[in-house]
């Protein structure tokens, strides 16, 4: 699958695309319906260590120690992870690291679970309120460049920089 | 049968220095709180990382760490506290499996740091039978000297992810604070390894 260019296949297939283009070497994830194709992916890379999570705010550790070792990596997770990695935001306010992130939205657009709403309404203020930029993607043909420009902002600048992958571009539930 | 000593005996500033002497490239993550005054009270070193916050976070930047660097032993010494808030990692962490990490908890039973309040392994918990339980190839209880020398021969082994509970007293010993800007000694750390800035 590393022949794989973006943009050329689905907008599933650029996200891992994209990723290993800016030298990823490390995918850490607790899983959503939207990143499953990356995971998989991430997986069969025998380039890529792909870590799976108990919960979210490890793979912002994880990535630390990833950087410190001199190396790359994304933390995948659905929107409402990103609740529970407040905290561990503050790791990243103090100590500056590469810190990408990519989030499949719930509560956005077509929710029939109201239980996701609480953290999907206030997913991208959270993450803004701790330092961290983000992009809301709706449109399958902005996965790739927004992506890309959040990779270059992370990895050029030891920024926190996520991802929002809409629900109206996921499909509804 | 619950045991009748929960508390340990070890000075912990013995334990460390002694776990640290004659350290070859070992890669050190300090927890937050008297675990990171501990490594630094052992001698400050360009291959130290320190955390001063994101309770935690230790263990999981060890996983980074040695999955990054597998040419490297890396040491995580975190507290009781810090490790019950990454519970889940042990999960994580043995998993994976690397053979270049071990996880060390000086465990004094309390939340030291905030008016000695008792933490879960005062009242019981064995975090060692929790590590051993989720799959390291290698965790035990340490109530001695001569178990600190055993682990820090070990930290150079490759034989599975190791982790080690280090009772120590629970007593209150002198700050001994490393550098507070996390920047800093990434910066330090990576430059170490050599690593350019960005």
């Amino acid at each position: 699958m590393g022949t794989a260019v973006a943009g050329q296949e689905g907008w599933q297939e650029d996200v891992f695309c994209v990723l290993r283009q800016h030298g990823v070497k490390h995918v850490v994830y607790v899983p959503d319906t939207s990143h499953s194709t990356a995971i998989r992916l991430a997986e069969a890379d025998n380039e890529i260590n792909a870590i799976v999570l108990t919960t979210e705010e490890e793979g912002i550790a994880y990535l630390a120690g990833a950087w410190l070792g001199g190396e790359r990596g994304a933390l995948l997770m659905q929107s409402s992870g990103v609740g529970n990695c407040i905290n561990m935001l503050a790791l990243h306010s103090c100590v500056r690291f590469p810190l990408l992130m990519v989030v499949g939205m719930r509560g956005d657009w077509a929710e029939l679970n109201p239980w996701q709403c609480p953290m999907g309404r206030v997913t991208e203020k959270a993450l803004n309120l701790m330092n961290v930029m983000t992009w809301h993607v709706d449109r399958a043909k902005d996965v790739a460049p927004l992506l890309h420009g959040a990779a270059t902002m992370a990895f050029n600048g030891d920024h926190a920089c996520a991802v929002l992958l809409g629900q109206r571009l996921i499909g509804g539930t | 049968m619950r045991e009748v000593i929960q508390y340990g005996t070890l000075d912990r500033r013995e334990a460390v220095a002694r776990l640290l002497a004659g350290r070859k490239k070992l890669l050190v993550v300090g927890g937050i709180g008297w675990a990171s005054f501990d490594v630094m009270a052992a001698g400050d070193h360009d291959n130290n990382y320190y955390l001063w916050g994101a309770m935690g976070s230790a263990a999981m930047i060890g996983l980074g760490l040695a999955t990054a660097r597998p040419d490297h032993s890396v040491l995580v010494l975190t507290g009781d506290g810090d490790m019950l808030m990454s519970f889940g990692a042990l999960a994580t962490i043995a998993v994976r499996n690397p053979a270049n990490l071990t996880v060390a908890v000086l465990d004094n039973g309390h939340f030291g740091q905030t008016g000695w309040q008792e933490s879960h392994t005062a009242r019981g918990l064995a975090l060692e039978q929790v590590a051993k339980v989720c799959g390291f190839s290698w965790s035990v209880k340490i109530t001695n000297l001569a178990g600190v020398d055993d682990l820090r021969d070990r930290l150079y082994s490759r034989c599975g992810v190791k982790f080690s509970v280090i009772k120590i007293a629970a007593k209150a010993f002198p700050r001994v604070p490393p550098p507070r800007d996390g920047s800093y000694i990434k910066s330090r750390f990576r430059s170490a390894l050599g690593f350019q800035p960005i």
